[in-house]
């Protein structure tokens, strides 16, 4: 597992540069809280760290080498938007078969990721009859797919959950920084029960 | 994964939802019925004048009707987030970009290519002249599909999507309209339509070869 590396990074939001200089870096097993007021740029350097977006100024680096030529980190980052990334017409389970497809998982470890979040009773129900607690499941579910350590990109992932749904994702978090897995995420303070390893405040 | 694998396994997820989403697959065609079926009621049922303006009627209905599903290419996977997770993964954009467009043609264009010979028939084309229809729009409709994908990315996220995409893609498509309507009046006519046809092949060749690259920029801009 390697580390993922913020140098001097600096990003822009139409006209306006939300946030610059920052450094930061991320290594195995670690938890990173990304803290800011709103639009201090948190989801946008989620979007960064996932190559989803281009750093105004400064670079991003996985184990030294520029993220875009990084083939170990492309393969095993995962993101996890404001947006779920589901499609109401598909069933839960067609879902995370497709998550599965793209992310090159074996199609048993569907039941697993489901049975994470406690959505095996919902593998044949569409999108579109869940609930907003029960779409952030399933789409948090998909980070169960693989178990290779990586580095998880997480915007406010514990949006909508209840208390249970809330403790499950802090076990996988906990089972995939065991791993050797790392986590960058942005929270509300009071739902992150484990100390982070740092903290990246963009409101500094 | 590979780019094939990518490709494959979108275009199974995507051929699934439109099975689900009959009332938008099945637009294109209702439309194109329509249309074409405007056109006499409107000119006369004049058979001979019928006759000669078919491989326009059939032609311009099929490239506005290709034109309906545009919009929802790309905008509801960017509404509901599935388009940042498909770029996330490589071949990601040009991966996209192909099947989406391979997606729509096998949605609203090979329907078409079915349906518009009958449409032909109707309006008294000869049966050698309907065949030649079903052949232009089989080589046009891929056409149309790959610029309208080059359409739909270039306009994701803007207002007047629906709009803007017409005023890109129409002229785009006017060679194949040309070229696919002269083929079918030559051999109404009695004719060869050999040079018509090498000339919509080559445009799809051209369009294969260009337009997904366009699409696949367009949409890393657009979702930067």
């Amino acid at each position: 597992m390697g580390t993922l590396r913020g140098v001097d990074l600096a990003c822009r939001r139409g006209d306006r540069v939300v946030f610059q200089g920052l450094q930061f870096s991320l290594g195995a097993g670690e938890l990173a809280w990304l803290r800011g007021r709103n639009g201090s740029g948190k989801s946008s350097l989620l979007r960064l760290a996932a190559g989803l977006a281009s750093p105004l100024r400064g670079e991003l680096t996985w184990d030294d080498a520029p993220l875009a030529r990084s083939e170990a980190f492309r393969r095993t980052r995962r993101f996890i938007g404001h947006a779920n990334g589901l499609q109401d017409e598909l069933t839960v389970g067609e879902s995370l078969a497709f998550c599965a497809a793209l992310a090159g998982a074996p199609g048993a470890r569907i039941v697993p990721a489901l049975r994470a979040f406690g959505l095996e009773s919902l593998a044949d129900a569409p999108v579109r009859t869940l609930s907003q607690g029960q779409r952030r499941r399933a789409a948090l579910a998909t980070l169960g797919l693989s178990e290779e350590p990586g580095v998880w990109l997480l915007d406010e992932p514990f949006d909508a959950l209840d208390a249970e749904a809330a403790q499950r994702l802090q076990s996988l978090i906990a089972s995939h920084r065991a791993r050797g897995g790392s986590v960058l995420l942005a929270a509300h303070g009071e739902a992150l029960q484990v100390p982070p390893t740092q903290v990246i405040d963009l409101s500094a | 994964m590979t780019g094939l694998a990518f490709v494959h396994a979108l275009l199974r997820r995507d051929l699934r939802l439109a099975s689900r989403r009959r009332t938008q697959t099945l637009l294109p065609l209702a439309f194109f019925g329509t249309a074409a079926l405007l056109f006499p009621l409107g000119i006369g049922p004049e058979p001979q004048r019928l006759r000669e303006i078919a491989p326009g009627i059939a032609w311009a209905c099929a490239l506005l009707a290709a034109m309906l599903p545009l919009q929802q290419l790309y905008a509801g996977d960017q509404a509901d987030g599935s388009l940042e997770q498909l770029m996330l993964h490589d071949p990601s954009a040009f991966g996209i970009a192909l099947s989406k467009a391979a997606v729509h043609w096998a949605t609203s264009g090979l329907p078409l290519v079915i349906v518009a010979p009958l449409a032909g028939a109707l309006m008294g084309l000869t049966a050698d002249a309907a065949a030649m229809l079903a052949l232009t729009l089989l080589l046009g409709t891929p056409v149309l599909s790959l610029l309208g994908s080059l359409g739909a990315a270039l306009t994701l996220g803007l207002r007047h999507a629906a709009g803007l995409i017409l005023l890109i893609v129409l002229p785009l498509c006017v060679p194949a309209l040309v070229f696919g309507t002269g083929a079918v009046a030559a051999v109404d006519g009695g004719g060869s339509a050999a040079a018509h046809c090498e000339l919509l092949g080559a445009l799809l060749i051209a369009s294969l070869a260009l337009a997904p690259w366009a699409a696949a920029a367009a949409l890393r801009i657009s979702t930067e």
